[in-house]
């Protein structure tokens, strides 16, 4: 039995909940057809459609704890809701995606249930769990520039599994769910570290980077905090988002929430344009996984330049203004055409 | 007054290709430097600020072996008052070892009457990465504990953590004594100044023996991700290159043929 502790949003389960379930879904397929229970956590206005969602994803059950208690987030008090359905079901894999959530709800099931925790996984080696011979993994480790093949010694083993190193698969015939919804009991003890109060931030933008279809990211090649206004440019005409490497968070030149990297966003755009950017191992630990990488670089022999797929050679304070040019000139070239025909 | 722990480790300092040793277990430390990860130095920067703010002191900690001295003595350079490294083979550690360690080391204080009151560690280790040590160490030493945090004040017995959630930014506060593990962004870290470096030169780095029974990691070995050939293709030089390059973006479908 595997069970999946599952985040949510406005959009339903969260796309590395997802990546998560379509890893579980195929260990339980090489186990034989073991069943993948899903637990979600927390006030959900749409919990059918997320049901839903997750029926296609191969969950047999859903679990919905939902009441006072856990209407606002308490890891402590969470976990304790997940190791309760766990026990119950006597599930030996739990898991969840290597979010910053998910990663703390999966740190206190662990120690809770006295478990090994594997972080970011990436592969499952071996299917069985504490039947004379444990789980084999393989996991990303030095901010995913190596991996490590570990061997996790306890039932459950616990997981979370690495963001955007999975590509999501539904079942063929999905049938609906059970949905069991109920309001567990947690301790004072669990609850003396839960949020009190939220603040909003005007600008989203580590959301808005997360989810972006195109990002344009800008390094130390930049030159300066001025030198962004043309990387800004584009970023608007894509309708895209701006990310950054570290260097340029350090530098001060942009605002930390932008950086994509290892300790930064991890993002899988369908383009990433990386301009003046070395690519350094803890910044494509963050960009690895966009569908198309186009760098554009003072340097042939740049890491980003090699590892990207296209390549744009020369200055990119002339070259981003040429692009931001070619987009509005095809736009009204479009425009034009339009309104003739 | 506030007593702040903060706990570090020696990682390697890795910008492009790792090399691993011969045994897989490791990598090649011949061709590296070592530093902290960007979460410690944060941890050791707001372990700092709290500990000035409020009149208390900076403890740095690291479980490890005698070559984890220089990262010590950064964060004694940079205002941490004492520094105490847990001997530990650190090869045979998981992350459940390195915090029953540092629990012992906490417990002892204990039964010397002094507590620390707040214990900061960096999220996740820059090359294991394993997010777990400060939950598990919260839960030996029965404290409320908090992960992902990038900005502490502690004022009246309580530390008030905040931390970006999914939609927002989140609230926390804890009754000391508490545990919290940052993440870079919210503070940067200082330099340290000549009479830091000085002082941290000629500090005494303690050293406890660690009395702890290794679980161990469970790593098998390590391995390196299969060498890609370069399959760049050249879209030009110079901003002659613009249109081939909008000519991909039409291509992935981010822009209308």
């Amino acid at each position: 039995m595997i069970l999946v502790f599952v985040e949510t949003d406005a959009h339903g389960a969260t796309e590395t909940s997802q990546e998560t379930l379509t890893v579980a879904r195929d260990l339980a397929s090489r186990r034989g057809d073991d069943p993948v229970h899903a637990v979600v956590v927390g006030p959900d206005p749409d919990l059918a459609a997320v049901a839903d969602q997750l029926g296609a994803l191969g969950v047999e059950t859903v679990h919905h704890a939902e009441g006072n208690q856990v209407a606002e987030y308490a890891a402590a008090a969470w976990a304790a809701t997940v190791v309760d359905v766990a026990r119950s079901l006597s599930a030996d894999v739990v898991a969840a995606a290597g979010s910053p959530r998910g990663s703390e709800i999966m740190a206190h099931v662990a120690t809770r249930m006295d478990a090994v925790m594997a972080a970011n996984v990436v592969a499952i080696d071996t299917v069985t769990v504490d039947r004379g011979e444990p789980l084999v993994v393989t996991r990303q480790v030095m901010g995913g520039s190596a991996f490590e093949e570990m061997r996790v010694a306890s039932s459950p083993a616990v997981l979370t599994v690495a963001g955007h190193a999975t590509e999501i698969r539904t079942i063929d015939a999905p049938s609906p769910p059970s949905v069991h919804a109920f309001e567990p009991t947690v301790s004072g003890t669990d609850l003396r570290a839960r949020v009190v109060r939220t603040e909003q931030v005007e600008r989203d933008d580590s959301a808005a980077l997360a989810g972006a279809r195109v990002v344009v990211g800008g390094g130390r090649g930049v030159g300066s905090a001025d030198g962004f206004s043309d990387l800004l440019e584009l970023t608007q005409l894509l309708g895209g988002a701006l990310g950054v490497t570290r260097v340029v968070t350090s530098l001060g030149w942009r605002p930390h929430h932008e950086q994509v990297g290892q300790t930064g966003s991890r993002i899988a755009p369908d383009v990433y344009i990386a301009c003046g950017i070395s690519g350094a191992i803890q910044h494509w630990a963050g960009c690895q996984s966009a569908k198309t990488i186009i760098a554009i670089n003072a340097d042939p022999d740049a890491p980003m330049v090699t590892k990207a797929h296209y390549a744009v050679i020369g200055d990119l304070h002339e070259i981003v203004p040429a692009i931001n040019d070619e987009l509005r000139r095809r736009r009204t070239g479009a425009e034009n055409s339009t309104s003739i025909t | 007054m506030a007593d702040v722990l903060v706990c570090i480790k020696r990682v390697p300092e890795i910008s492009g290709q790792v090399a691993l040793s011969d045994d897989e277990q490791s990598v090649d430390a011949r061709h590296v430097g070592f530093t902290v990860s960007a979460h410690d130095a944060c941890a050791v920067e707001l372990a700092t600020q709290v500990a000035g703010a409020t009149g208390g002191n900076a403890t740095v900690l690291t479980v490890g072996q005698e070559d984890a001295t220089p990262q010590l003595r950064d964060a004694l350079a940079v205002g941490c008052a004492r520094a105490i490294r847990v001997d530990a083979p650190t090869e045979t550690y998981g992350p459940a070892d390195v915090a029953a360690a540092i629990s012992q080391v906490v417990r002892t204080n204990e039964t010397e009457g002094s507590t620390y009151d707040l214990i900061l560690l960096g999220n996740d280790a820059a090359d294991t990465g394993d997010f777990q040590v400060g939950v598990r160490l919260a839960y030996a030493l029965d404290r409320p504990v908090v992960t992902g945090i990038k900005m502490v004040t502690v004022a009246d017995g309580v530390v008030v953590a905040q931390g970006d959630g999914p939609n927002a930014i989140e609230v926390f506060e804890l009754s000391l004594p508490a545990v919290v593990a940052v993440m870079e962004g919210g503070v940067e870290p200082r330099y340290p100044s000549v009479p830091g470096r000085m002082k941290a030169k000629r500090a005494t780095i303690e050293t406890v023996e660690a009395g702890v029974r290794p679980v161990g990691s469970g790593r098998v070995r390590l391995k390196l991700p299969p060498e890609k050939p370069s399959l760049v293709e050249i879209l030009g030089a110079g901003e002659a290159a613009a249109p081939a390059l909008v000519d991909v973006l039409v291509k992935a479908g981010v822009v209308p043929g």
